[in-house]
């Protein structure tokens, strides 16, 4: 009996011991497992943050390796070049701590407190929450390391001095997570902090001063140096402001590139095939509210209009670039400008061809272009470039006709201005 | 600029027929149609102006136009009008437009009438059919065919190219210019062993020709000429 008893106990114990060390093993597994997936979790959200805010669009080289930098960015005040990123130790960040890429994204400083130039878009950045900054290093973090040392940025003397850089930081540089504003749904709050950091928005479309310096963040539209385009205002209704557009429209421009009345052009094509048409429905449309809600800002900008009355022999100058139109133009855009919603663009009403900046228009024809492919525009039609046959006479001509043709109404163009949209990259 | 000058007569008339004369735009759901912003500087065949060529790209095979549309776009092959046009194209839609200009059949143009003398015929001849073995140069057909209409999916043919077409792409391999891709590139390790007389000779032989038959299977591309292209060849493949 004593035997058995013991055999019992024995086995009990050795059940029990078995049990524990199973069960041991289960919540061990069990946190493990949900350890992993709040990691993987964790990495999603961050693989489509970094999505939002483009990170792989500056830090991948021209057919380069997915962000292992070497992408050359040309500006007013250099040539910069992008960092790895790839989670190699030695060229990229591998090395770095939650805590460094945390000063990087927010504060603007290298892991080793070099400031960083407002190139690397820290100025919007910095509104990023420390919680989505951490998705977006553990996404960073769990790609495949990719050794690779990129040439050094080759900055314009003065502004290769990090004493100017500390002091254009103290009188430019605003840190600080994004605020929501409490007057506002949740919606509109989730737009606004998606726009105003990650989504950069205000890193093109502002107007600068000559340091380079963002001069509000109301998105008021402005050249961008370097690369010959112009960013229009986002809270004008001259330009690019969309207070009137519905939601559903503002939210297929974002997601496709592409709607009935407007097409994107050059960087805004790049920023939505490589950024935004990845946006969540949800968020695109909290983009979109935020967008609408930009209060019109007509104030700053004027049509540019320089010339009063249509005379008779104004009337005659523009029938040659009406003739240039009908040879070159009119099979796309129509004889009317209407051209063929969502395939070839309107240039009647079009406020990109109106704009007092003619810029990306002088652009437009003499490069050509195709709207970016994209989910829901997977195959886009194309604009040809018509720099090898048009002289820029010409091309002056054409612009200042389809300006001030249909009912548009907007500043003649001359061979000079033509001459200045040259050069510059995308 | 004749010829886009009819082409936009064609497609006025075209239009207006449709239509009956309205003002309307209506845009077919094709591939030529998209391709308009192409076809005004590549016509049906090598064109020249303003000091540039364009070259034809009907009937070329699918994976070589494959890999120089992505060269183009990613900067291995530099040429910035094109470069702006594919910027914001995904690899899928590339394949479409190598796809719609290889089945395109357009008829080749004559061949270039050259006089050449007899030496630099036989110098010609020798390059593109027998190679030089000596300094580890294949002949030209080894890669291009027997018949010189190139091996799918990826080497080229070379008939039916111009003259200027031909020089001018065998100089930017030569002076190691960045335009056209050099590395890992067999093409790159052939050319730069020519020398001026060698280019000019080959060019005129290669246009001279009329063109005939057809491409030939990777089969008859031998097991070492394979590996030397391989990376032109796997690029080709990878989007199938
Ligand atoms: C508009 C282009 C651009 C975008 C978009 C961009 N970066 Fe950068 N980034 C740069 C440039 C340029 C630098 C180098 C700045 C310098 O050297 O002063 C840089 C530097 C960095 C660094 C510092 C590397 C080092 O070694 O010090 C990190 C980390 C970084 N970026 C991460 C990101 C992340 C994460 C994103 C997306 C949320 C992003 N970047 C988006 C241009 C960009
Ligand atoms: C790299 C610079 C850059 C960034 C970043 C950028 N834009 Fe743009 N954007 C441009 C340029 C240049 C244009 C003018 C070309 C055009 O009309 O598409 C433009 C045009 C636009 C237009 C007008 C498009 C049309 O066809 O009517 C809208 C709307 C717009 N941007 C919204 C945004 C939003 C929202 C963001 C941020 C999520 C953003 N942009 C970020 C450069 C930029
Ligand atoms: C083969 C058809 C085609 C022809 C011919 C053509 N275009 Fe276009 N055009 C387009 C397409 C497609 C776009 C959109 C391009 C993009 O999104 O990058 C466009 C865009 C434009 C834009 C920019 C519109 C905007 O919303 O910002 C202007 C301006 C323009 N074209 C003017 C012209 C002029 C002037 C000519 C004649 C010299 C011309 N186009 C000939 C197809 C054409
Ligand atoms: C402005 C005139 C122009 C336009 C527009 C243009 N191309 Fe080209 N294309 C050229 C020239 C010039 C070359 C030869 C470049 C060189 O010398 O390397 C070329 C070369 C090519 C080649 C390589 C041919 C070969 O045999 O290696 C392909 C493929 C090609 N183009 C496709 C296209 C496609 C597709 C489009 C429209 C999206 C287009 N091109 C638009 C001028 C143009
Ligand atoms: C080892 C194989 C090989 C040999 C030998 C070779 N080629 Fe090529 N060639 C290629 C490949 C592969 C390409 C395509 C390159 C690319 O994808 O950019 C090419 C492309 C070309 C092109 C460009 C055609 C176009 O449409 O743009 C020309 C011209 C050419 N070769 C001429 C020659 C001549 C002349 C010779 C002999 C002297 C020669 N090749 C020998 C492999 C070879």
């Amino acid at each position: 009996m004593k035997r058995f008893v013991t055999f019992c106990t024995c086995s009990y114990l050795i059940i029990a011991v078995f049990w524990g060390s199973l069960a041991f093993a289960t919540t061990d597994m069990v946190a493990e497992a949900s350890k992993r997936s709040t990691n993987t979790q964790q990495v999603e959200l961050g693989a489509y943050l970094a999505r939002i805010g483009n990170c792989m669009g500056c830090h991948t080289a021209k057919g380069g390796q997915p962000f292992a930098g070497g992408r050359r960015l040309a500006t007013s005040f250099g040539v910069f070049v992008t960092s790895n990123i790839t989670p190699d130790k030695n060229t990229g960040i591998g090395l770095w701590s939650e805590e460094d890429f945390w000063q990087t994204l927010h504060h603007g400083k290298s892991r080793d407190g070099r400031l960083l130039y407002p190139v690397f878009p820290y100025t919007e950045y910095t509104k990023v929450t420390r919680q989505d900054a951490n998705a977006i290093f553990a996404y960073l973090q769990s790609l495949p390391p990719i050794s690779q040392s990129n040439p050094a940025s080759d900055i314009a003397f003065p502004y290769n001095s990090q004493i100017l850089l500390a002091l254009w930081r103290t009188l430019f540089f605003k840190e600080g997570v994004y605020e929501p504003d409490f007057s506002k749904s949740e919606t509109w709050n989730r737009g606004a902090y998606l726009a105003q950091g990650l989504g950069h928005c205000n890193a093109c479309h502002t107007t600068r001063n000559v340091l380079g310096a963002s001069q509000d963040d109301t998105l008021t539209g402005g050249e961008i140096g370097g690369m010959n385009w112009y960013a229009p205002s986002l809270s004008s209704r001259l330009e690019a402001g969309l207070s009137d557009w519905p939601i559903d429209e503002i939210v297929a421009l974002l997601k496709t590139g592409v709607t009935e009345r407007s097409m994107t052009l050059g960087p805004m094509g790049a920023v939505v095939r490589q950024s935004l048409q990845y946006l969540s429905e949800k968020d695109a449309h909290a983009m979109a509210i935020y967008l609408k809600s930009l209060s019109d800002n007509d104030s700053k900008i004027s049509s540019g209009v320089n010339f009063s009355v249509m005379t008779g022999s104004l009337r005659r100058y523009l029938d040659f670039g009406g003739q240039l139109y009908e040879k070159h133009c009119q099979t796309c855009h129509g004889t009317d400008g209407k051209g063929a919603p969502g395939i070839y663009p309107a240039l009647a009403g079009n406020r990109s061809v109106t704009m007092k900046s003619p810029l990306n228009t002088i652009r437009t024809v003499l490069h050509g272009g195709y709207p970016p492919t994209t989910q829901g525009n997977p195959k886009p039609y194309g604009m040809p470039p018509f720099q090898q046959i048009l002289r820029n006479e010409e091309v002056a001509l054409i612009v200042s006709y389809i300006r001030n043709t249909w009912g548009n109404r907007a500043s003649l163009v001359t061979a000079v201005d033509v001459e200045r949209s040259q050069g510059g990259t995308h | 600029m004749f010829r886009v000058f009819v082409f936009f007569l064609c497609f006025i008339a075209c239009v207006a027929n449709v239509n009956g004369g309205t003002t309307a735009v209506i845009v077919p759901d094709t591939m030529a149609e998209r391709v308009r912003a192409c076809t005004i500087c590549h016509t049906g065949e090598d064109k020249i102006e303003r000091d540039a060529y364009y070259p034809r790209l009907a009937g070329k095979s699918q994976g070589y136009l494959f890999n120089q549309l992505r060269h183009f776009r990613d900067g291995r092959r530099i040429y910035p009008p094109m470069a702006i046009l594919l910027e914001n194209m995904s690899d899928e839609y590339l394949q479409e437009f190598a796809q719609y200009f290889s089945l395109l059949q357009l008829p080749y143009p004559k061949p270039e009438q050259f006089s050449m003398q007899a030496e630099e015929i036989a110098l010609a001849e020798r390059l593109i059919y027998s190679g030089i073995p000596e300094k580890d140069i294949p002949s030209c057909s080894a890669c291009h065919g027997d018949n010189l209409m190139g091996i799918e999916p990826a080497i080229p043919g070379l008939l039916g190219l111009s003259r200027a077409y031909i020089t001018a792409q065998l100089n930017g391999w030569r002076g190691g210019s960045l335009m056209r891709s050099r590395t890992p590139e067999c093409m790159y390790e052939v050319a730069k062993q020519l020398s001026d007389d060698d280019v000019n000779a080959i060019a005129k032989l290669l246009a001279r020709q009329p063109v005939e038959g057809k491409s030939r299977p990777l089969s008859e591309l031998s097991p070492e000429l394979r590996k030397r292209c391989g990376h032109q060849i796997l690029l080709s493949e990878e989007m199938k």
